[in-house]
C-alpha cells in the first residue's frame, strides 16, 4: 500500500485534535482532543515502523511509551478537572479565569471559590 | 487495490469520520462513543500494519481503560445526558483556521516527501508480544524503567489531587 495513507489519515486525526482542544470548552472534550493528537502521532510511529522494516522495533515501542504516558496524562488530567468540579462547580474552560494572563474585563467579578475550601489549601 | 489497501481505506475513513462526529456533535456522551469507535478503528490499522501487540495494548489501554475513565468523569461531574447546546468556544473560527492549516501543512509535507513511496507489509516481522518485548527489556530498557517511576509519579499527583480536604 502505499505509505501516504497512514500519514493522510494520522495528519487528518492530528488536525481533528487540534480542533478539538481549540474550539470545545467542556474540559473533558479538551482531553478527548488530546488522546486524539497522541493517537495520530502513535499511528505515524507505527506506519514508519512498518515503512523502515525496523529491526528494533523503534516505532512499535515508542508508541507503546507513548500510549503509557497517555494513561497517566489522562488520570491526572481527569484528577485535575474534578478537583475543579469540585471547587467550581463547572468545568467550563471559558469561565475559568483566575489562571488568565490578563486583566478581567471590567463590570465582571471573577468567580468565587465554593466548596470545600479545597483550592485555598492546595 | 489489493483487500489491505481497501481494508486499510475503509478502517482509515472510519476512523477520520467519527472524530469529525467527536468534534462536532453537541452530546457529551455521544463525544465518548464515537471516541471508541476511533480508537477501535485505530486498532484495526495498527493489526494492518503487522503490530500486533500495539493493537491488543490499544483496545485494553484505550478502548478499555481511558474511554471507561472519560465516561466516569462525565458522569461525576454532572454532564447532561442530552444535548448541550453550548459546548464550543467563541473563537471557533479562528480553531477551524488553526486546524485546517495544520492538517494542510501535514498533508502537503507528507506528499512531498514521500510520494509514490511504498509500505510492503508482506515482508514486515509481525510486532508479537515475544518479538516486542524482547526488544523493550533490550534496547530500551532504561527508558522502560524511567517510565515507571513517571507512572509512580502519576499515580501519586492523582491521588494527592483527588483527596478530599480535612476541614481545619
Amino acid at each position: 500500500m502505499p505509505v501516504l495513507f497512514p500519514l493522510v489519515v494520522s495528519s487528518l486525526l492530528f488536525s481533528i485534535g487540534v480542533y478539538i482542544v481549540l474550539a470545545r470548552r467542556h474540559a473533558i472534550l479538551v482531553l478527548m482532543g488530546v488522546e486524539l493528537m497522541l493517537n495520530a502521532v502513535n499511528l505515524n510511529l507505527v506506519a514508519f515502523d512498518a515503512f523502515w522494516h525496523d529491526r528494533l522495533d523503534a516505532g512499535q515501542s515508542l508508541s507503546l511509551f507513548v500510549i503509557a504516558i497517555a494513561a497517566a496524562e489522562i488520570g491526572l488530567g481527569l484528577a485535575i478537572v474534578l478537583l475543579v468540579f469540585r471547587t467550581h462547580q463547572h468545568i467550563s474552560l471559558e469561565r475559568l479565569r483566575e489562571l488568565a494572563d490578563r486583566d478581567e474585563p471590567q463590570g465582571r467579578e471573577p468567580e468565587p471559590v465554593r466548596g470545600q475550601g479545597g483550592a485555598a489549601a492546595l | 487495490m489489493t483487500l489491505v489497501d481497501a481494508l486499510f481505506c475503509l478502517l482509515g475513513v472510519m476512523a477520520v469520520g467519527s472524530a469529525l462526529l467527536v468534534a462536532l456533535s453537541s452530546n457529551l456522551v455521544h463525544c465518548a462513543l464515537w471516541l471508541v469507535v476511533t480508537l477501535g478503528a485505530l486498532a484495526g490499522l495498527y493489526l494492518l500494519l503487522a503490530a500486533e501487540f500495539v493493537a491488543w495494548v490499544q483496545v485494553l489501554i484505550y478502548v478499555g481503560a481511558v474511554v471507561v475513565l472519560l465516561l466516569f468523569a462525565l458522569m461525576l461531574t454532572r454532564a447532561p445526558i442530552g444535548t448541550l447546546g453550548d459546548l464550543n468556544a467563541t473563537n471557533r473560527a479562528v480553531a477551524t483556521l488553526v486546524a485546517t492549516a495544520t492538517g494542510a501543512v501535514l498533508v502537503t509535507t507528507f506528499a512531498a516527501g514521500f510520494r509514490g513511496a511504498h509500505l510492503e507489509i508482506r515482508g514486515a516481522d509481525i510486532g508479537s508480544a515475544r518479538s516486542l518485548g524482547a526488544t523493550i527489556f533490550g534496547s530500551w530498557a532504561l527508558p522502560f524503567e524511567v517510565l515507571s517511576l513517571l507512572l509512580l509519579a502519576a499515580l501519586v499527583g492523582a491521588i494527592v489531587l483527588s483527596r478530599h480536604q480535612e476541614p481545619r
